[in-house]
């Protein structure tokens, strides 16, 4: 899209001095890791471990783009100011992601073509890290053996098996997760995730070659501190980390619903297989 | 795991046939014996409840209804085990081309594929001769209101079932295979569940199709019920070593052994950990806009080893489409 000329000089003026503050900011978003995080002691299960059981969202525009972006129109026309894209600081660590340069290409494809390519539209499960901070709660449900984590999108559900290692049998969306715990963090990491999920609706994406090392660290009552190494040598000339906190839902009796979105996506995917095709293409109902 | 929707018209048949066929015989013996029942402790999570984690399977020789000859006998006895265990190790021994019942060897299928080669998936050991318990054995009949609603589903299905995808069966659309319950009933293959337990906190995963409860056990209310969750609404409570756990807010579209339970439907499930490696789950459901009287409902799940892989079933879905594009030739001829 066009931005609207006829700034006079001093708003250009103040313009740059928001740009800057936003990048201090930006800075001071992104980079209080784990072990910068003033040491937080979480309360503990029964069985001495931190306590991470409850319900836990994102509170970002990642899903929107995991870099740094301005805000932006919405791919589809008639939904105007509803559906579109909000601005965001990013979650990126230094705000670049280390794209060959082929694999920056097939991003900005992605990016044009992705009301044809996002798996999201498809109502397909999110994979590991998309699905923690896309915009729908999860639960954690901390067992002996084995944490479950549930996503409300799709219906997505990753077991997180704490004892020793074990090895995938196959590739699949939400990956294989091998949990630990290191001090008050949750470490899970991932393998066997496929290639057909995305980090974002902007087409950021990965190869079945990702591996990704999360970290769950409780930095309040009510936050966590979630920090996802993402190596892809196949896509990424180097490692990188994305980081964000997680917020705890505080809503009385807040619970997980549904979101078994495959209805939803059932037009998009067979529409064109119907016998009475929907007037107007199903923009509304 | 990436799996394919092979044939998906044809699997919900063969279940059914599965599940009408008592295939005893190749129940492997999952139950202790009483001597070592006895010297058995229920384990505990550290909060203090009995310990219900693990993964089981829940696939069972047992089919849903009591066949028609059996009358009121809600058990077999040791020696009609033996025999039809003969008999079923005589039919597997013939040559598919000799076999005059279609032994089988006969069925072209690789049943192992879809777990239903008997030995390879662990049941529970029973000598019950239906799930669902009682002198009747089996699921009341439809109140006459049920029955409308039954035909009425009938004929739209008639007219329309290949109209678009929101007109083909739940299960074939990956939304509901209608066997994840509450009542939880046996799965023709991937007929498996895993059970974590967090504080407060109850969770169920099934294989199929990824569905996961989570049952509050906090002694919170329900959700608003205008919100009617394919799998209901559900709460749980201890009662002694038991988890009793009542669910309502029923969506009247999913399928409970063919016909949706309504919107005033109440199901109570009982889970009891029997020994290290048997869940006793017992259920009753009771919908008087449904069934003309509530009825319960009776198996054990047996703990299996390794963890439930991801069923991506909507995500590989091409018998839909494949099913559609065909209606859609076929027209055009």
């Amino acid at each position: 899209m066009q931005i609207q000329s006829g700034m006079s000089r001093c708003q250009w003026g103040k313009w740059l001095l928001a740009g800057a503050a936003g990048a201090a900011l930006f800075s001071l978003a992104v980079t209080p890791t784990a072990a910068q995080a003033p040491a937080y002691k979480a309360p503990k299960t029964k069985d001495g471990k931190p306590n991470l059981n409850g319900i836990w969202q994102a509170l970002n525009e990642a899903n929107w783009d995991i870099r740094p972006h301005a805000a932006s129109q919405g791919p589809v026309y008639s939904l105007g100011a509803a559906y579109s894209a909000p601005a965001g600081l990013g979650v990126v660590e230094g705000g670049e992601i280390p794209y060959k340069p082929e694999a920056a290409a097939k991003q900005k494809e992605n990016y044009t073509n992705r009301l044809k390519l996002d798996p999201e539209i498809k109502c397909y499960m999110g994979g590991v890290p998309r699905s923690t901070y896309m915009p729908y709660p999860f639960q954690i449900v901390q067992g002996t053996d084995t944490i479950m984590i549930v996503y409300e999108y799709a219906g997505a559900v990753r077991a997180v098996n704490m004892k020793a290692p074990t090895k995938a049998p196959a590739d699949s969306w939400m990956g294989w997760s091998n949990g630990r715990w290191e001090g008050e963090s949750l470490v899970v990491d991932v393998t066997s995730l496929n290639d057909q999920t995305w980090f974002d609706r902007a087409g950021n994406w990965h190869s079945d070659a990702l591996h990704v090392i999360e970290r769950y660290t409780p930095i309040g009552p009510d936050a966590l501190q979630y920090e996802a190494t993402i190596d892809d040598p196949k896509v990424f000339t180097r490692q990188w980390k994305m980081s964000m906190p997680l917020y705890r839902r505080l809503e009385k009796n807040a619970q997980i619903l549904e979101y078994k979105c495959v209805e939803f996506a059932e037009e998009v995917l067979y529409g064109h297989l119907r016998k009475q095709p929907i007037q107007g293409k199903g923009d509304s109902k | 795991m990436k799996r394919q929707i092979v044939g998906s018209r044809i699997a919900p048949i063969f279940i059914v046939v599965l599940m009408s066929a008592p295939v005893f015989a190749q129940a492997q013996a999952a139950a202790k014996p009483a001597s070592a029942a006895k010297a058995w402790t229920m384990p505990r999570t550290p909060d203090g409840q009995p310990d219900l984690q693990g993964v089981y399977s829940n696939a069972q020789t047992v089919p849903v209804a009591r066949p028609a000859n059996l009358g009121s006998k809600e058990f077999y006895t040791e020696a009609d085990r033996t025999a039809t265990a003969q008999a079923a190790a005589a039919r597997a021994a013939r040559p598919a081309a000799n076999d005059p019942e279609g032994g089988a060897l006969a069925v072209h299928y690789d049943t192992s594929q879809f777990g239903l080669g008997g030995p390879t998936v662990k049941r529970a050991a029973s000598l019950r001769t239906s799930i669902i318990t009682g002198p009747e054995g089996r699921i009341p009949a439809l109140t006459p209101e049920a029955q409308t609603r039954a035909v009425e589903r009938r004929a739209f299905q008639q007219e329309h079932q290949w109209d678009s995808a929101q007109t083909r069966p739940l299960g074939e659309r990956c939304i509901t295979w209608g066997f994840e319950g509450p009542p939880m009933m046996p799965v023709g293959y991937n007929s498996t569940l895993q059970i974590v337990q967090g504080p407060g906190t109850v969770a169920i995963v099934q294989e199929m199709i990824h569905d996961t409860r989570i049952i509050p056990t906090d002694g919170r209310p329900h959700a608003p019920s205008n919100i009617r969750p394919w799998m209901g609404d559900s709460r749980g409570h201890w009662e002694g070593d038991t988890l009793v756990v009542e669910t309502i807010n029923f969506n009247p579209r999913t399928p409970f052994q063919q016909t949706p339970l309504s919107d005033v439907a109440k199901v109570t499930e009982r889970f009891t950990r029997l020994d290290n490696d048997t869940v006793q789950y017992q259920f009753t459901v009771d919908d008087p806009k449904t069934f003309v009287k509530p009825f319960s409902g009776e198996y054990n799940m047996v703990h299996i080893d390794g963890a439930i892989y991801e069923y991506a079933c909507h995500e590989a879905n091409y018998g839909l489409a494949n099913n559609l594009s065909g209606a859609r030739a076929t027209e055009k001829k």
